[in-house]
Parts: structure tokens; C-alpha cells; sequence
């Protein structure tokens, strides 16, 4: 009887051992090294796979860092600087850093500013609609305002005005993943500079037409007039296939070129309001003389 | 009688306008001839502002191989050479001409008189059908001449001439088979020669008894040429499924009609060919139905190209008030217009006027799983597969469930109970598929 229990319990611990050393052997053979400093990135990227950043998720861009031992090139939106500072002492290198930028939404062909001439009722689909006709409308370069772009945001940081029929960004929850850029057919949406206290100026339209067409269609088209282009002083403005762009790296948000364009194209965003000349400061004007 | 096997649906015919004969429209005062009216590479243009030209003067020469040449059809003044809206709802490059009178070039014949013997060589009568820009006038404008050159390897055995005319309310087609039966004839015969085929098949569906008696009795004159009366069911007149119903051969996946033996033309292409061959006149106009229910009086126009289609609706009787949709074509693959100025071009069969009620798109539900779309799907697909995949974006499982071979006929719309956009999902995946493969083959 006791025999066969020794015999049992040698027999069992004989194949735990030998099993243990195989396992030892295999496991030292095939080992995996993995530098403990991928999780560790991975572990403050946000995790939201966005893409923004240019790679295929979180985990593959902290072992493209940790590989590669670099932060040049390499940026993720939602993070930010901070985040890359943080990165930094991991792999022992500094980021630059970088402004943070916004997704702008440049068309201002709200139903107001271009009537609907026709009337769209299929499939709501932007890349679907770009592929009928230019738009309810006309505008061929226009938002055609079936959101594809909203569908597009992880972050819920968009949503379609219903009175205007054009979609809003909110700066707060923008990340500037850029994956509502890829999404518009018309590539009206840009990544911009967010700016000093979140100012910014743009051109809010990507009209390409000549001024009488474009204007024909939209109240507030660019006309390609090229006001704008005179008044900066810092050659931030540029004009091409009659349509204005504002170089948002030469740009010093002075406002001159939103007083001179004749159709309100140009956009500025959250300034405080202008101060009205007023007969005070005239009179003060004159004192001063 | 005979069909093709799989799917298909049967829409009310509102054939309106069939007894009514072809009618020649006036000139318009401007005529706007756009730059792109074929498949494949858009003319480019070889007058200039202030010329003069002629009836069947060249005025745009075709730019690549799937091209084709623009002829002028009016006489007059080049206005000049500008954007205009057509019917691709955009703005694209187009000749305008300020019509004066009505001046042709002496080599074309305007008379009525019947040339019915070929003296041309096989090579003679294709390069005629390309200088005188003829594409396939069915509505897919893809260019005849490039369509009638066989490649090598492979041999035509017989001709299949499209009269089917499925569509509900065209009646374009049947009005030239009635009117120019002998003409249409000859046109066959010629393009038999251009092939080396010694028969040629009409296919034409038996709600046109009229057009069947007639071109019977027609055939007789004529060598090799057989009327096949075809029971009625949409969409006969797709190439695959006339092949299909008429010689019974199935065309591969991605192939082309040649593969199986057969060149399928449309009735109105092989009007053309006999204009273009035995008169020496090029397309520069076509038959244009105008019709619906609310129009007054629905007709059959021989309109010139480049003529705004607000003159056509007007022949038509005034535009009704209750409109909501124009369509350009008819009403299962038709593409309603967005402006009232777009030019009759060498692919437009017909003008559909739609009252607002039944222009509406029906409330959408939820897919039940009926299975009607794969039912009536005449390429053999799953419809309601396809649109899903292309709701959520996953083109590599819409390829591999064939969205390629999709004809765009639009039965899976049509007859889905839920009202599901089922077409417009598998257009979106249609095009974004294609992008992928033609960037694979770069």
C-alpha cells in the first residue's frame, strides 16, 4: 500500500522536475525581450487609437519611440506637449515642443450665406453627395453638411448645427487626431495653429472659383480679390487659384486683413470685441496731436 | 418567350409617350456643348473664341484612346469656351455657340433617301464611326469605334442589337425602330461588316408588339438579321442579361461581352452608324423622350446636342407646379438634374418629369432579413450584404462579396420593404473598391 503511494509521489515529482526544465529551456530559448520601457510609454499614451499620430494605436507608436530611442517626428495630438514631456526621461530625450493645433472648419456656407437651390434627400453621405452634384448650395467647393466628418470624431468634439447646416468643432475637446480632415471629401476642414489664447484668423473658405461665381453662390465666398494679400505686412497671406490662405507659422494675429476683405471671409475667432472709435478717442487723438 | 434567368423586377411600364411620332425640336439660341459627353477622357477643343462653324464641323478632337470626337450641331459664332454646369452636377468645360441659321457642311447628306449598299471596307467603316464621335448612345457613352475593334485573339460570332428599352417611361429607342426601320437596318447590316459577324440578333421586349411586327417584316429584306421578342422584365437591357436572354452564354465576372462571342450595340448607336457612314453626318443629335405624369403633352424630341433642357420641357407643354424632380434618364438608373440649364448631351435618353409626391424618398426601417433584394439582384449578389459592409466601411469583405460585378440596375432599391438605400450604399463601396484596385495594379 505504501509502495505504491511512494511510487506515486516520485513517479509525479519526476515529471514536475522534468517538465520544470524543459519548460526552463524552451522559455530561455524562445525568450522574448521585451525593453520594459514600451509598456511604460504605453502606459501614458491616452489609449484612444486614434490614429492621429500616424501609426496604428498606442502600443505601436510607444515601440516606435522606445525602438527607435526618438521623439523627433513624433507626436501625439491628444497628449501634447505635456505628454511628450513626460515621455522624455523615459527614453533619456527632450521633445520639442510643438504649438498645438485645432481642426478649423473653413466653409461658412451656412443656409443664410448660400440659400439651398436644390434639394438633397439620399443617402446622407458626404462622399456620396460630393459624388452627385455640388451641393444644395451650388457651391462646388462647399461643406455639403451630411457630417461625415461628426461620424468621423472619436472624441465627440463636433456636432452638426442644425440651423446652419454646417458642422461645429469645439477647441476644447479637439485633439487634432485629424481624422475629420481625411473624412471630409472636399478638404475643407484644416489643422491650424490654436493659437495665443486660442485666437486664431483664417480664411473661412476654400472656394477656388473666380469672385462672380463664388459670389453668385455664397454670400461670404473669398473672391480672390486679393485686399487681404496687400494689407499684411508680414507676407503671412498668400493668394492661388483665386482664393486667399493665411500661413498660420507667419501669422501675428493683428487683425488688419479681417477689417479689409469685402465679403467677410476672413474669420477671426475669439477676440475680444474691437473697441469702437468713439468720439472720446478722437478727441483724445486730437489732444495727443 | 425569352429572358434572362437570374433576379430581375417588373416596374410599371408608363410607357406615355410611345405613340407619339419623333418630333424635331427647334434651334436653340445658345447651344452649350460640353467637353466630356463620353466614358473616358473628356475632347479637347480645337476652335476658338470668335470662330465660325458649321453644322458637323469638328470642334473638339478626342485626347486619348476611350475618347471621342465633338462634331458642332448647330451653326454659328463660338461665344465662347467656359464652365457650364452639365448633367454630372458640376461645373465642367463647355463650348457655347451663338447660333446663327442653320449652315451644314456640303459633304453631309440631309436627305431622307435610303442608301442601303455598303461600299465601305471593315476598316473604312470604323475609322467613319470615329470621325464621326459616336458612343454608345444607351446611356453609357462608351465610344462605338473603340467597341467595335476586336482585340486580337479573340473573334465576334454574332451581333446583339439592344431594343429592349426596360426602363419604364423611355420611348426613344421605340420610336426609332418604328420610324427609321430601314435605316436602323442598313446601320445593323454595316456594323455586321465592321465585326465579320453574319448574324445579328435584336432583342426587344414584347410590350412593343409594334416595333416586333415591324422590323419582322423588315428582317426579311436584310441578311442575318433576327428579331428576338423578349418578355418583359427589368433590366433586360443590361449587356450581361440580354447576352443571357438571347444566346444564352453567362459573360465571367469582370469580363467583357467579347469574351462569350457577342458585341451588344443599342438600336440608336446603330442609327448612328448609318448616318455617320452612309451620310457622312456625325452625332449631332439625338431622340430625347420628355415625358411624365403631370407633363402635357409627353413626346419623343429629335433634339440637337448642346440644347438646355428648359427648351425641351417647354415642347413638352410648360413644367408642371407640383414638380420635385427632374431625371435625367429614367427612373430606375436616372440621375435627377440640379439646374435647368444643362445640355441635351449625346447620353441622355430621356427627360423624367416627377411630381413632388412620388419624388419623395420613402422612410427608412430596419433590414428584416426578407432576403427580396438577393432575390431579384439580376448579377447573382446579396444586396443587403453589400450595403452593410459599405455602412461600416469594410471594402477588403465588400470586394471579396463581388460588389465589382454590381450593374447599378437598382432592383435591390426598388423592391426592398424597408425602403432601404440599398443601391446608394453600394455605389459608395463600388467607388471606394475601385480606387483600391486601381491603386493595387499601379
Amino acid at each position: 500500500m505504501n509502495t505504491v503511494i511512494i511510487y506515486a509521489v516520485i513517479t509525479l515529482s519526476l515529471i514536475g522536475v522534468l517538465s520544470a526544465i524543459i519548460l526552463y529551456v524552451i522559455a530561455q530559448k524562445f525568450k522574448v525581450i521585451e525593453d520594459p520601457r514600451i509598456d511604460d510609454v504605453a502606459n501614458l499614451l491616452p489609449g484612444a487609437n486614434c490614429g492621429g499620430c500616424g501609426y496604428a494605436g498606442c502600443r505601436n507608436l510607444a515601440e516606435f519611440i522606445v525602438k527607435n530611442e526618438t521623439l523627433d517626428n513624433v507626436f501625439c495630438p491628444v497628449g501634447g506637449n505635456e505628454l511628450l514631456k513626460q515621455i522624455g526621461p523615459i527614453i533619456g530625450k527632450v521633445a520639442i515642443e510643438r504649438e498645438p493645433m485645432v481642426a478649423v472648419l473653413r466653409c461658412n456656407g451656412s443656409k443664410t450665406n448660400s440659400p439651398s437651390k436644390t434639394n438633397y434627400d439620399s443617402l446622407s453621405s458626404c462622399y456620396f453627395a460630393h459624388s452627385l452634384f455640388s451641393g444644395e448650395g451650388g457651391c462646388p467647393f462647399g461643406c455639403l453638411g451630411c457630417g461625415d466628418c461628426v461620424n468621423a470624431c472619436t472624441f465627440d468634439a463636433m456636432y452638426m448645427d442644425k440651423e446652419t447646416g454646417l458642422p461645429v468643432i469645439l477647441d476644447e475637446k479637439c485633439t487634432s487626431c485629424g481624422a475629420c480632415v481625411k473624412a471630409c471629401p472636399r478638404n475643407i476642414i484644416e489643422l491650424r495653429f490654436k493659437g495665443k489664447k486660442n485666437r486664431r484668423i483664417f480664411v473661412s473658405c476654400v472656394n477656388k472659383e473666380k469672385g462672380a461665381p463664388a459670389k453668385k453662390n455664397c454670400a461670404v465666398a473669398c473672391i480672390g480679390c486679393g485686399k487681404c494679400v496687400k494689407e499684411c505686412k508680414f507676407e503671412a497671406i498668400t493668394l492661388e487659384n483665386n482664393l486667399a490662405y493665411i500661413h498660420f507659422e507667419k501669422c501675428t494675429l493683428c487683425r488688419k486683413c479681417v477689417e479689409s476683405c469685402p465679403t467677410n471671409a476672413i474669420w477671426e475667432v475669439n477676440f475680444p470685441e474691437r473697441k469702437k472709435k468713439t468720439a472720446d478717442s478722437q478727441t483724445e487723438e486730437a489732444i495727443a496731436n | 418567350m425569352k429572358t434572362f434567368k437570374i433576379g430581375g423586377v417588373h416596374p410599371k411600364e408608363n410607357k406615355l409617350s410611345e405613340k407619339s411620332p419623333i418630333k424635331v425640336l427647334a434651334l436653340p439660341k445658345t447651344a452649350i456643348i460640353p467637353l466630356s459627353q463620353n466614358l473616358g477622357a473628356p475632347s479637347n477643343p480645337i476652335v476658338n473664341k470668335g470662330d465660325k462653324v458649321k453644322v458637323g464641323q469638328l470642334i473638339a478632337e478626342s485626347s486619348s484612346f476611350i475618347s471621342s470626337h465633338i462634331h458642332a450641331p448647330v451653326s454659328g459664332t463660338i461665344a465662347k469656351i467656359d464652365e457650364a454646369i452639365d448633367s454630372s452636377g458640376y461645373k465642367r468645360k463647355a463650348i457655347f455657340i451663338d447660333v446663327e441659321g442653320d449652315e451644314w457642311l456640303e459633304n453631309i447628306d440631309k436627305s431622307n433617301h435610303l442608301i442601303s449598299d455598303i461600299r465601305f471596307s471593315k476598316e473604312e467603316i470604323i475609322a467613319k464611326i470615329k470621325d464621326a464621335g459616336i458612343v454608345g448612345l444607351g446611356g453609357a457613352t462608351f465610344p462605338t469605334h473603340v467597341k467595335l475593334m476586336i482585340p486580337k485573339g479573340k473573334k465576334a460570332e454574332c451581333l446583339i442589337i439592344n431594343g429592349v428599352e426596360c426602363e419604364p417611361y423611355l420611348t426613344s429607342d421605340h420610336r426609332l425602330m418604328i420610324e427609321k426601320g430601314d435605316e436602323l437596318m442598313v446601320g445593323i447590316q454595316i456594323i455586321m461588316k465592321s465585326i465579320e459577324v453574319t448574324k445579328a440578333y435584336i432583342g426587344i421586349e414584347n410590350n412593343k408588339p409594334d416595333a416586333i411586327e415591324h422590323l419582322t417584316n423588315l428582317s426579311k429584306k436584310y441578311n442575318g438579321i433576327e428579331i428576338c421578342p423578349l418578355k418583359v422584365k427589368y433590366p433586360q437591357g443590361g449587356e450581361k442579361q440580354l447576352i443571357k436572354a438571347i444566346i444564352g452564354r453567362e459573360v465571367p465576372s469582370g469580363k467583357l461581352p467579347i469574351e462569350v462571342g457577342c458585341v451588344v450595340q443599342n438600336v440608336g448607336t446603330a442609327y448612328a452608324v448609318y448616318e455617320a457612314v452612309q451620310k457622312n453626318k456625325p452625332l449631332i443629335e439625338r431622340v430625347v423622350t420628355v415625358t411624365g405624369k403631370s407633363v402635357k403633352n409627353p413626346t419623343n424630341l429629335l433634339t440637337r446636342i448642346g440644347t438646355p433642357v428648359s427648351l425641351l420641357l417647354d415642347e413638352a407643354g410648360s413644367l408642371p407646379d407640383n414638380t420635385g424632380k427632374i431625371i435625367n434618364g429614367g427612373p430606375m438608373m436616372g440621375k435627377a438634374v440640379n439646374s435647368l440649364e444643362i445640355p441635351v448631351v449625346k447620353g441622355m435618353s430621356g427627360l423624367l418629369v416627377m411630381p413632388e409626391k412620388e419624388s419623395k424618398r420613402v422612410p427608412i426601417y430596419n433590414c428584416i432579413r426578407c432576403a427580396k433584394c438577393v432575390s431579384v439582384c439580376p448579377m447573382g449578389l446579396s444586396p443587403y450584404l453589400i450595403a452593410q459592409t459599405s455602412e461600416i466601411n469594410k471594402e477588403e469583405m465588400a470586394e471579396s462579396h463581388g460588389v465589382m460585378d454590381c450593374i447599378e440596375c437598382g432592383s435591390c432599391s426598388f423592391t426592398c420593404p424597408s425602403g432601404r438605400p440599398l443601391l446608394d450604399n453600394i455605389r459608395i463601396s463600388k467607388n471606394k473598391v475601385g480606387q483600391i484596385i486601381r491603386a493595387r495594379l499601379k
